[in-house]
């Protein structure tokens, strides 16, 4: 493999920050698809890493492997200094605690009110010891996305933007320490987008949370991103800035920032 | 920042026999690994009972009505079928015996379970199927909940409690069914007609038909978890584990049904 560093700089400025997730050599094939190939990646406790790259490129799995929801081939995960891949199932559920996972389709619970699906999170978490009212845990979560009056409504009558929304919601019900939002902006027109953008970087900030972000939107990784990784081959391609991204030589990367 | 460049894998990545049989072995390996996981997360403590009574509600409450109206038509056209030929015997007043028989030992419980094959196997398949696809069975593995032993031990212990049930309650249905039917063209006392009916009946009809019931509810939640947990390909998936549960928990029932006869028949029970 042959490496080429052009600029270090924003690796020097994480000098004095403790790793939140360590990825290295990760690699996760699909029978002949090699997803991820050598992946290697730091994320420190309180930057916002938007993940960038060509559809169907395994960010996605990035993510999953993070949370342990997809086993990697290779490689080490250390999420808080813990290796994902030691860890038993319990210890495991006691990691998930502390991470939240937006996902693409929000995934809501079709059959659950609102309240059971902002609530279901903290009711299995109780036998680990949680404590408070849940109905108040639920009405604040609902409050801080300003959705409260949704309180009572299924899933399915929500629209995309305010799914987005509970998901978010949702996955922050337990004050987690890491985020992880896949595609968050993902079919939303750009006034709903701007808004869930705006809520990410509000919520983050009120919460003091470490966020990696899944997305194609620019915007949003113009907006979000502390620092930026495109995933190319299965390996962290590039990494920087967004300053630096849009201003690079690299063709792959000229291309996806032009517009 | 930094961008590096890629030299080409020169790992191995081609079939191990042909592209067909791993996957058909990958597919194999798969559904082995799962029940495992079944047996393994569901026999494990803490277990969800609330989850359970809530799944014998939806799986087994909600059957009563359809299971019901189903098995008083079957019983009441068993003995409008049946009447003239015995009459034509001479033996209209075996009428009471011949229905309990066959409806306790064969009837009720092979068509209940049939009847829960189609409704809650395939219920529960695209249920399942449908969370996998949305990614809600994720969003419950990330939120610290098993899956394996909140979705499916849940199920599984629900369809094998409720089966039983529900199996009882169709053999009861049936006969009254079967005494209005042959009340439509005889004039039959209902206390002469259940007394021959339990005269009739020994331990060796009931028990090894009620014991299979728990065989039949096992097979129909296990297939309908496992085709619902596995399916692939989005809605299209969905669909399809359907349909296969459906098949596949209907033949399984009837397999186990053709074992249990046989055992009993070895055992002395028929």
């Amino acid at each position: 493999m042959e490496e080429e560093k052009k600029n270090i700089s924003n690796e020097t400025d994480s000098a004095n920050l403790k790793p939140a997730i360590e990825i290295e050599h990760l690699r996760k094939a699909f029978g002949s698809n090699i997803v991820l190939r050598d992946f290697n990646l730091t994320i420190y406790t309180g930057q916002n890493m938007v993940v960038m790259g060509k559809s169907g490129i395994g960010k996605t799995i990035l993510i999953k492997c993070i949370i342990g929801l997809v086993k990697p081939d290779s490689g080490t995960m250390r999420v808080f200094g813990k290796d994902i891949s030691r860890l038993n199932h319990s210890e495991l559920d006691e990691l998930r605690m502390r991470i939240g996972f937006v996902f693409q389709s929000s995934a809501l619970y079709d059959s659950m009110t609102i309240r059971e699906n902002l609530a279901f999170p903290l009711r299995r978490s109780r036998r680990k010891k949680i404590t408070g009212n849940i109905e108040d845990m639920v009405r604040e979560s609902l409050r801080n996305v300003g959705l409260e009056n949704a309180i009572d409504l299924m899933p399915s009558e929500l629209s995309g933007g305010m799914r987005k929304r509970i998901g978010i919601a949702r996955s922050l019900i337990l004050k987690p320490e890491i985020v992880l939002y896949d595609e968050p902006t993902t079919g939303l027109d750009p006034i709903t987008s701007e808004e869930i953008i705006h809520l990410i970087l509000e919520l983050q900030k009120k919460y003091k949370t470490t966020s990696v972000i899944i997305t194609h939107d620019i915007d949003l990784a113009r907006e979000a991103a502390n620092q930026i990784v495109f995933l190319k081959d299965g390996i962290a391609w590039a990494q920087g800035t967004y300053e630096e991204m849009i201003k690079t030589n690299d063709p792959d990367l000229k291309k996806f920032f032009k517009q | 920042m930094f961008i590096k460049k890629m030299a080409a894998d020169k790992s191995n990545n081609g079939p191990l026999f042909s592209k067909s049989l791993d996957s058909f072995l990958e597919s194999v390996a798969e559904l082995a690994k799962f029940n495992v996981a079944v047996f393994r997360e569901g026999l494990k403590p803490p277990y969800e009972f609330r989850e359970i009574l809530n799944q014998c509600y939806e799986i087994g409450i909600k059957s009563f009505t359809l299971v019901g109206i189903t098995a008083f038509i079957l019983g009441l056209v068993l003995v409008m079928q049946s009447r003239p030929t015995l009459v034509e015997f001479g033996a209209g007043s075996y009428l009471p015996a011949m229905s309990a028989v066959s409806i306790v030992r064969e009837i009720g419980p092979l068509v209940t379970a049939l009847i829960c094959a189609g409704k809650i196997g395939s219920g529960i398949s695209a249920e399942l199927g449908s969370m996998k696809v949305t990614e809600q069975i994720d969003a419950m593995e990330v939120s610290g909940t098993n899956p394996f032993k909140y979705l499916i031990a849940t199920r599984i212990t629900a369809t094998t409690l409720m089966i039983p049930v529900l199996t009882v309650y169709a053999v009861t249905i049936s006969l009254f069914g079967a005494y209005m039917g042959s009340n439509i063209t005889d004039q039959v006392n209902i206390n002469f007609f259940f007394n021959r009916v339990f005269e009739t009946l020994a331990f060796k009809d009931i028990i090894p038909s009620f014991i299979k019931t728990f065989f039949f509810g096992f097979a129909i939640g296990l297939v309908g978890c496992t085709e619902g947990y596995n399916s692939k390909k989005g809605t299209e998936g969905v669909g399809k584990a359907a349909n296969i549960s459906v098949v596949v928990s209907m033949l399984s029932v009837i397999v186990i049904d053709m074992v249990v006869t046989r055992i009993s028949a070895m055992l002395g029970y028929l």
